[in-house]
């Protein structure tokens, strides 16, 4: 645990040493806006809640939690100080999830900082505010999920462009699985049930799900099952190409 | 005790490291020598639990590895090739990091990050991001790094690559005094340095290891070992003082080059009284006359090539 925390704690660092934690929030926020208030028409649907504000977010991660990723690894295989981090005392494991849980916490704050939406909605209705915080769960969920697809793929790559790009596609996979867009692609030589299972991972059904308000445990299990999936990859994958 | 048996490292069909035996012992001083691409570097990183042995296990005060690796690189201090390092974080921060995932805490803490300070002199740069630093202090950095929690192994890839002769010779001090009690291995290319630092060398090439003895035996093999030159002033006749050489007892071969003249010793014979004599008695005009104790450098290239002419091999 101590492991974790003392590395977490350096990306955390890392993140605030360079402009890359002011450039992303800023810009992450500034969309968030615009997206809301412009196309979500927050005002003009006249209804006291975060709809309109909750359904931007699987676009807006699309794009910009790669970008936090996508240097989880790569750059430590670029600059070589992963020769450095592997050869403390610590375990692949600890590595892994102390550099993804200081992205997480990284994509929480920056979604804690969205508040003033909250206090807007609140200022002008009265808003159900378990459905809000179901909101707020279930988009840090999809982050993390999108965090960790990014994770595997950065320490796949030793180029940050490549593995951005690369996990930008594999995130749009997953966001529109149940969407005839991935599922035609598939429906002419994928069996029935397959099908339905590749429709099942989509993140949006799970998110628009969360975020309605209805906190199914499977929901839930579901992006637990994502994060761990892609961190046990990524440990693989570490294991493998760190020396490469 | 750092033990390696069979160590081998095979990327494809290309054999980097082939079956490298050899324990090192608290108090040696251990120098990895060898040309570009013998194995040096992946060596050492499978020594310090980086890159996994195709086959064969290495050992670090008594634990593998690859089995127990924290316990073992909890006893290891590690300058990887190049000393990298967290560009954007400076010295202070980065040491404050390494102190913690090395479970430093309290006065202990700040008493080891003020001790390596002090001995690599980094308190000018400490707020300084480590990517805008010299290379040297980037690489005294790297050395703060590995020292930091005092370890019983030291693990040195190249330590004093980049650094200017002065910050060189403190390099060479700071292992040398704390050379007593620990195991300390490192790699380089520079053969003064074996002779500086070193107790015992280790030569591989082609993944092998081809020379494993102290410094002083090492020398020994050049065939300059005990050999004596003779420098003439300007004018000298090179060839006639060759000719003469030839006839002294216990000289085998003798060497004109650039008006000197290396006259090179049967084994075990002592030249330096007969031909100062020699020297004395003929009159001749000499700059220098001086016993060459063996070229380092000759050695390598003899031990690594096996193409170099001389007897040793």
């Amino acid at each position: 645990m101590d492991g974790i925390r003392t590395i977490a704690r350096r990306e955390l660092q890392g993140y605030f040493a360079t402009p890359l934690a002011y450039v992303f929030i800023v810009i992450f926020l500034a969309l968030m806006g615009a997206f809301t208030f412009y196309l979500g028409g927050f005002y003009e649907r006249g209804q006291a809640d975060l709809q309109p504000f909750f359904s931007f977010h699987p676009w807006l991660y699309l794009f910009l939690v790669p970008a936090i990723a996508m240097r989880l690894w790569a750059e430590e295989r670029k600059s070589g100080s992963i020769e450095l981090l592997m050869t403390l005392p610590v375990t692949t494991w600890q590595a892994v999830l102390g550099k993804f849980a200081a992205a997480w916490a990284f994509t929480g704050v920056a979604l804690l900082l969205t508040f003033p939406v909250w206090i807007t909605v609140s200022y002008l209705g009265d808003p159900d505010h378990g459905v809000i915080v179901a909101g707020y769960l279930g988009s840090w969920l999809m982050a993390g999920s999108f965090l960790a697809i990014g994770s595997a793929i950065s320490a796949a790559n030793r180029n940050q462009v490549v593995a951005f790009i690369i996990t930008v596609v594999i995130c749009f996979v997953f966001l529109l699985a149940g969407l005839p867009l991935v599922l035609d692609f598939f429906s002419g030589w994928l069996p029935e049930p397959l099908l339905d299972a590749l429709a099942g991972l989509s993140f949006l059904t799970h998110f628009t799900a969360i975020s309605k308000g209805v906190l199914d445990l499977r929901d839930l299990l579901y992006f637990g099952l994502v994060i761990g999936f892609w961190l046990y990859a990524t440990a693989i994958v570490v294991d493998l190409k760190k020396a490469d | 005790m750092i033990k390696a048996e069979g160590l081998t490292k095979r990327y494809g069909a290309l054999t980097a490291v082939d079956g490298l035996s050899f324990t090192v012992q608290p108090g040696e001083v251990l120098g990895f020598l060898g040309p570009n691409g013998a194995g040096k570097t992946t060596t050492m990183r499978m020594l310090a639990g980086f890159v996994p042995p195709t086959a064969g296990r290495a050992e670090v005060c008594g634990f593998s590895i690859e089995d127990r690796p924290v316990e073992a690189k909890q006893r290891l201090g590690y300058l990887p090739e190049g000393a990298p390092s967290y560009g954007e974080m400076t010295p202070r921060a980065f040491l404050a990091f390494i102190a913690a995932v090395r479970r430093l805490s309290g006065p202990e803490r700040a008493r080891r990050i003020d001790e390596v300070v002090g001995r690599l002199q980094l308190g000018a740069v400490l707020d300084r991001p480590i990517e805008t630093l010299s290379k040297g202090f980037r690489r005294r950095v790297g050395l703060a790094q590995a020292i930091l929690h005092d370890p019983p192994v030291l693990i040195l890839d190249e330590p004093t690559d980049g650094l200017d002769p002065n910050q060189k010779h403190e390099v060479r001090q700071l292992i040398n005094g704390m050379a007593a009690d620990k195991i300390i291995v490192i790699s380089t290319h520079i053969l003064e340095e074996v002779d500086a630092v070193c107790t015992r060398a280790i030569i591989i090439a082609g993944g092998r290891i081809v020379a494993d003895e102290k410094p002083a035996g090492l020398i020994a093999r050049s065939r300059y070992h005990n050999a004596v030159t003779l420098r003439l002033a300007p004018g000298g006749d090179a060839a006639a003082v060759a000719g003469e050489l030839r006839q002294v007892p216990g000289v085998a071969e003798v060497e004109v080059r650039d008006g000197a003249v290396t006259a090179f010793p049967r084994p075990g014979a002592a030249l330096l009284t007969a031909i100062g004599d020699l020297a004395g008695s003929r009159g001749w005009a000499l700059d220098r006359l001086e016993l060459e104790s063996g070229r380092l450098d000759e050695v390598f290239r003899t031990i690594t090539t096996g193409s170099a002419p001389g007897r040793a091999a």
